[in-house]
């Protein structure tokens, strides 16, 4: 017998727990002429503010060892433009649906978790309290235990989808900022963004990055994220979603085994479109392997 | 769109700096239109996370070739390609060059460098023949000159040291070439190279009320239009926008680029 992917991640039914991260896949169409949409676990959308917004200058990105930096800055339809241009498209699959939502201000976040309450389709919604591209929201909410207590606590009183604040790396102490969002309302963590990182073209000395600096993802963030996902386990009860260097079901499995009850696919859908389902794939095959029959023996199960 | 493992079936120098490479893509290869591009993963380049993007020189049934100049690590690593190596590659990608010139216009092909390689797949396909305006730092810059003369195409070639056709700017050849035949043959623009030659021609095509499409290069990401790393500000409608490259271009016709740099 094959042994069951499926799960059910604070209220979001997932046909397995392999998802696409916010801004490595656009809002859907982009990858649907190479990857069947319909055999995700689900789709985490771009992120998206109250109005649109045109994020920053360019170079936005530049490849470095083992990974990239980007500094998109949150470029977005806004929620209307969103909501108009792609839901149609989304609602055709079979899959779950994540928006990630950002704002400028508290309240800003908590008015756009408002305007997705009730669209069809959306299953669940992502806080981006971690971006360290832009100057306001972002990670100067995420990096502050009381500003992420309040960000939280201002999208739970608007929705009443599961919203999933997504975790900033660069914070002392995660399992303090994973408590913080429990206590104020958080169904579920993702954890983690990118990290604070730069480049610097050494012949001109200038940054490589239109924005001087961004946000480093990739296989070389990888072993880090696995501690951050396994110090957050130790700290709250809810289910993780980890992300960060993903590029093949090994890390994936490495991130469940350390407390993940999900997985997201992030840089990889430009190395390789076709990761997440080589991931979902290689879980099934590891899990007979192991004569596991269901995913959720494998989550929270490292031996210390 | 589609995701396709190709066999090299090619792999050849093209004079001392540039490589011609052949991949059988028999999926990829057919729908091909000039002016795409094709996002190759360089198994080589182990730590890389993204493709590399290359414009289509050619396309011969189910072969399609790219042109290419050692820049960087990535096409460093594709040197290092052998026949029977199997490439990913994810392609056709992007809009493409018009194919179609009104009767009453010349085709007029202004390329910089190794840009003059998806101006030849152009060529190949135009069922009209026009001049080929080409620019290079020097003589062993300036590639498949005579394979568009085979064409039955007009080659006009400058130089930045003179070493071959006129010295300067691929700009004053193409000037002087105006100025005598503008006004009984009004020209088309097709031009891909640097950002400055790109505007360059641009400028004039405006002046003079003609069209220019442009092929536009931006550092690339994801190359299907998700990541947002390649953005070009345009006029969209009369309004201002953000346009993906990769999926809404590359190519764009000169009064739609708003330049900044």
């Amino acid at each position: 017998m094959k042994p069951t992917l499926d799960i059910n991640l604070a209220g979001i039914r997932m046909k397995n727990p392999v998802m696409v991260a916010s801004g490595t896949f656009g809002y859907g169409p982009e990858y649907a002429d190479l990857v069947d949409l319909n055999k995700l676990g689900a789709i985490v959308v771009k992120g998206i503010s109250l109005e649109p917004w045109g994020g920053n200058r360019t170079p936005r990105m530049v490849e470095v060892s083992g990974g990239l930096i980007n500094a998109i800055g949150l470029q977005n339809p806004g929620v209307k433009g969103f909501t108009e241009k792609y839901m149609p498209f989304l609602r055709q699959y079979d899959v779950a649906v994540i928006v990630n939502i950002w704002g400028k201000t508290q309240d800003e976040y908590a008015e756009v978790a408002a305007r997705f309450d009730g669209v069809e389709g959306v299953h669940a919604l992502e806080i981006n309290i971690s971006c360290p591209n832009v100057k306001a929201g972002g990670s100067s909410f995420g990096t502050n235990l009381e500003s992420t207590a309040k960000v939280v606590a201002a999208v739970r009183a608007r929705t009443k989808l599961p919203i999933i604040p997504k975790l900033a790396p660069n914070v002392s102490d995660i399992g303090a900022f994973a408590k913080v969002c429990v206590d104020n309302g958080a169904d579920a963590l993702s954890l983690i963004n990118s990290f604070p990182a730069m480049a610097i073209d050494i012949e001109t000395r200038r940054p490589i990055l239109a924005n001087v600096s961004g946000g480093l993802s990739g296989p070389a963030i990888h072993p880090i994220a696995v501690k951050l996902v396994y110090e957050a386990a130790k700290a709250v009860k809810v289910p993780l979603i980890a992300l960060g260097g993903i590029t093949s079901a090994k890390e994936a499995i490495e991130f469940m085994i350390a407390g993940a009850s999900a997985v997201a696919v992030g840089t990889a859908n430009f190395t390789e479109p076709l990761t997440a389902l080589n991931v979902i794939s290689g879980l099934s095959d590891y899990l007979d392997r192991h004569n596991m029959n269901s995913v959720q023996e494998l989550v929270r199960s490292i031996r210390i | 769109m589609r995701i396709e493992i190709g066999t090299v079936v090619g792999h050849d120098p093209m004079g001392p700096d540039y490589r011609v490479l052949t991949l059988k893509l028999p999926g990829v290869a057919p729908v091909a239109k000039p002016g795409q591009f094709v996002h190759l993963r360089i198994a080589q380049l182990h730590d890389a996370v993204l493709r590399r993007p290359f414009s289509i020189y050619r396309v011969d049934g189910n072969h399609l070739s790219i042109l290419y100049k050692t820049v960087g690590r990535g096409t460093a690593a594709m040197q290092n390609l052998r026949l029977n190596d199997p490439v990913s590659v994810v392609g056709p990608l992007g809009n493409g060059f018009p194919t179609d010139v009104a009767n009453a216009f010349t085709p007029v092909l202004v390329a910089g460098g190794y840009g003059v390689a998806p101006l030849y797949f152009l060529a190949r396909q135009m069922t009209c023949r026009g001049i080929l305006f080409v620019g290079g730092a020097k003589a062993v810059d300036i590639l498949l000159a005579d394979d568009f003369r085979a064409l039955g195409w007009e080659v006009q070639v400058a130089t930045d040291d003179g070493s071959l056709g006129v010295k300067g700017l691929v700009t004053v050849a193409l000037d002087a070439w105006l100025q005598l035949n503008a006004k009984q043959s009004p020209p088309e623009f097709f031009a891909c190279g640097p950002n400055g030659m790109l505007k360059a021609v641009g400028d004039r095509a405006i002046r003079g009320n003609w069209k220019a499409w442009l092929s536009l290069d931006r550092h690339m990401g994801c190359g299907v239009g998700a990541c947002l790393a390649c953005v070009q500000k345009v006029r969209l409608n009369g309004q201002e926008t953000l346009a993906r490259v990769c999926k809404d271009g590359p190519i764009f016709e000169a009064r739609d680029v708003i330049w900044e740099d």
